[in-house]
């Protein structure tokens, strides 16, 4: 979806406030995004992964059962149980990567106003990995550049969020920004603004990351283990 | 001495400076504030402390003010 210059005439009554997102006039259809709705969403989830594994799971299972010498075509339902949900933790994962060069002069700047956005151990953590780590009241976020990633449930699971800005003249760390200013002016709508693309086992999207942005979610769900249940 | 930037290619571009005692400058800022929301940037204050707040028009007092693109779900 492109993202457009949002008129106030094109606002919903409710945007007038300067604590609500302007960008959710771009999606009037959406109901707000709120702990209550990530909540349903994450075990929506769950059980979607369970409906599609228990069946791979139950054949194993019965095959074994009947005839031993299926053991082979069992292994294989297991393997597909296996392999779903690690498909879907991927393309969750996958909001994450990296898009831009690291090393032009635009970048360089655009990494202070980052910079000066993050805290010190924020701002080590994500010139180290990548993502901005930013507390909020539905989690603890980490930004990317074209994604975030939301740790809640005690840093259990983790929703992956598809949002960004699509200036591709934009340096990785203005990408970052954007995100993160929009996030601190008004979390609920930024979920809702965001595409929902996945929410699952911590564990699981860990394995996902690349491997430089994985101590970012090690630090989030450490942040989130802190994070109060109901908030 | 407060500063309006804008997001773009460059890093940031600084569009516009202001002292409490130079109205002058102040009404050039507001000028290039509100040609930067017709062009579709939204100006945002950030707070600290994990908050922003979204400005419609240039706050004088404002250390710092950022436009920044619109974001859209991926």
């Amino acid at each position: 979806m492109a993202a457009e210059a949002v008129s106030d005439a094109a606002l919903p009554e409710h945007a007038g406030s300067a604590g609500v997102l302007p960008e959710l006039a771009s999606v009037p259809w959406r109901a707000p995004e709120t702990a209550a709705s990530l909540r349903r969403r994450g075990r929506l989830w769950t059980a979607s992964a369970a409906l599609h594994c228990f069946p791979f799971l139950a054949a194993a299972i019965g095959l074994v059962l009947l005839n031993p010498v299926a053991t082979p075509v069992a292994i294989a339902a297991l393997a597909h149980a296996w392999i779903i949900p690690e498909l879907y933790a991927a393309r969750g994962a996958r909001v994450t990567h990296a898009k831009g060069s690291e090393r032009s002069r635009p970048e360089l700047v655009a990494q202070g106003l980052l910079g000066d956005l993050l805290g010190h151990d924020e701002r080590d953590l994500q010139r180290q990995t990548g993502l901005a780590l930013e507390r909020g009241r539905l989690g603890v976020w980490l930004i990317g550049e074209a994604g975030a990633l939301l740790v809640t449930d005690g840093g259990r699971r983790v929703h992956c969020f598809c949002v960004g800005v699509t200036d591709p003249d934009l340096p990785p760390s203005d990408r970052i920004a954007h995100l993160l200013l929009a996030l601190r002016t008004d979390e609920e709508g930024f979920a809702t603004v965001a595409n929902h693309a996945f929410a699952g086992a911590a564990w699981r999207v860990r394995r996902r990351l690349d491997r430089r942005q994985r101590p970012a979610l090690d630090s989030a769900r450490a942040a989130a283990r802190r994070f109060p249940r109901e908030r | 001495m407060s500063r309006l930037i804008r997001m773009d290619g460059t890093g940031h571009s600084t569009l516009a400076q202001w002292t409490s005692d130079s109205p002058a400058a102040f009404d050039a800022a507001v000028a290039e504030f509100r040609a930067a929301l017709d062009e579709g940037y939204v100006g945002v204050v950030d707070r600290g402390g994990g908050a922003a707040t979204q400005v419609r028009e240039l706050p004088r007092e404002a250390d710092l003010v950022i436009l920044r693109r619109p974001i859209a779900g991926g």
